[in-house]
């Protein structure tokens, strides 16, 4: 059973669509005492970063999310999510995040094209052996809507984009199933539900094929 | 790089899709979650729900068709048709829609453009433009903003009104030229390239498609998106071939 949580942040049914759609168990949450008894967690957001965060720490997940990903159970964190489990954010002022990964959000330098991102963009891998990168072809699509985005080391990249510069598009700390998704896999056809198959498979949930 | 989307769009009407698609075998023609799963499995880049409805009961049924469809949906759900506060806007998110369009009720009260930015965030808020040209007495001739359907002359200039709505918190325009709706002799050019040219969000261009030549220009007069209707319904065209013309004419799509 993947659980997802709900901080009052964002759309979570699309995901539960998908999981479902995959043949994935999931259940939506909001106590963190529940955070260990899944298989896996995903983090989802749409929304403002310090708003975000401080529900995450209001409600007590952010304690719970750092310890239990800390320990190894796999996380996936989407749009918002993502950029959550980053060490700072540059919206509206320095925001601190979950500090899972190493890097800080700050806003897309794209001279001369439109903000938000918003729309299909294609994806450079890589990482092809990772885990959750076997569904993704080199140039593949999937659906962006952000006009944030992460700092961070190739070291931390599975895949990028373009858009005026190199945009983090798929990351993970080094050595633990912690992974972001600047993009909505939920939303991006059969690359983004490929990428769901990966990480609940990650999680030891059976996936359809 | 980013993707030039191609956006099919279906009219609902109590909760039933009017001139669905038309050439394959659905169970049900009508059936929204059908059409859904036809056009997601299509090739389309996002679908355009429009309720055409005028009843409140035909509305309730809307949301949950909406909700229904959203389940088979992996791309991106855009809908719209009648939405006119806060409390429906949100009933449309929490039904499975990613964006949600408004018209008429952005021109009644444009603050509603704003209040939805900043309670749902830009990106989900579509404003929609229904523009046609009209004459004035010395000859000049401008573009105005239609409502209510089409039937009511605002008198607001739409290229105006286009850069307005960015302004106020749109993330998106939505621009259907009245005068070029079912020619199918193409898209309005002239009227994209002002709107496009005035406005930093996506325009999606709307109105006359008839053939993938159509769909090449209004990409070339700068749209981000282009819907058509019924030339998918019916299958004149195909969004796979309709793709494989623009990846060969150098447009970059999904």
């Amino acid at each position: 059973m993947i659980g997802v949580m709900d901080y009052g942040m964002g759309n979570l049914h699309s995901v539960c669509n998908a999981l479902h759609h995959i043949g994935v168990p999931c259940e939506i949450f909001r106590d963190p005492d529940m955070c260990g008894t899944y298989t896996g967690l995903i983090l989802p957001g749409v929304g403002a970063f310090p708003d975000a965060m401080r529900a995450l720490e209001a409600s007590g997940l952010a304690d719970r999310v750092r310890t239990c990903a800390g320990a190894g159970q796999p996380l996936l964190g989407i749009c918002l999510g993502m950029q959550l489990l980053f060490e700072e954010s540059t919206e509206f002022g320095t925001t601190k995040g979950l500090g899972l990964i190493p890097g800080r959000v700050t806003r897309i330098r794209a001279p001369g094209l439109k903000i938000p991102h918003m729309g299909w963009n294609s994806l450079h891998v890589w990482t092809p052996d990772d885990p959750l990168a076997s569904h993704i072809r080199e140039g593949d699509y999937v659906y962006f809507v952000h006009s944030y985005k992460a700092e961070t080391g190739t070291e931390n990249l599975v895949a990028s984009t373009e858009y005026g510069e190199r945009i983090p598009a798929l990351v993970r700390t080094p050595g633990l199933p912690v992974y972001g998704a600047q993009f909505h896999p939920e939303k991006s056809h059969e690359t983004g539900l490929g990428i769901l198959k990966d990480f609940t498979s990650l999680c030891g949930e059976v996936p359809n094929p | 790089m980013l993707a030039k989307r191609i956006i099919p769009c279906l009219d609902v009407k109590d909760g039933r899709v009017v001139k669905g698609v038309h050439f394959v075998d659905l169970r049900d023609a009508g059936d929204i979650v059908d059409n859904a799963r036809y056009y997601n499995q299509e090739g389309a880049d996002e679908v355009c729900f429009l309720d055409i409805t005028a009843t409140h009961e035909g509305r309730k049924t809307f949301a949950d068709q909406v909700e229904r469809a959203a389940r088979e949906l992996f791309v991106p759900l855009t809908v719209g048709g009648g939405i006119g506060s806060i409390e429906e806007f949100r009933t449309m998110l929490l039904a499975g829609s990613d964006k949600v369009s408004i018209n008429s009720a952005a021109v009644r009260d444009p603050d509603l453009i704003t209040r939805a930015a900043e309670r749902f965030g830009s990106q989900c808020v579509v404003v929609a433009i229904d523009a046609r040209r009209v004459s004035a007495p010395d000859g000049s001739v401008s573009f105005h903003v239609y409502v209510r359907g089409g039937r009511e002359d605002t008198g607001i200039d739409a290229l105006w009104w286009a850069e307005e709505a960015e302004r106020r918190g749109a993330g998106e325009i939505l621009l259907t030229s009245m005068d070029t709706d079912g020619t199918r002799n193409g898209f309005d050019l002239e009227l994209l390239h002002e709107v496009c040219r005035r406005c930093s969000i996506p325009v999606i261009a709307s109105g006359g498609a008839g053939s993938p030549e159509h769909f090449y220009e209004a990409f070339e007069a700068g749209a981000d998106a282009a819907l058509a209707a019924s030339l998918f319904h019916y299958r004149e065209l195909s969004i796979g071939d309709l793709k494989q013309y623009l990846r060969n004419r150098g447009v970059s799509v999904r």
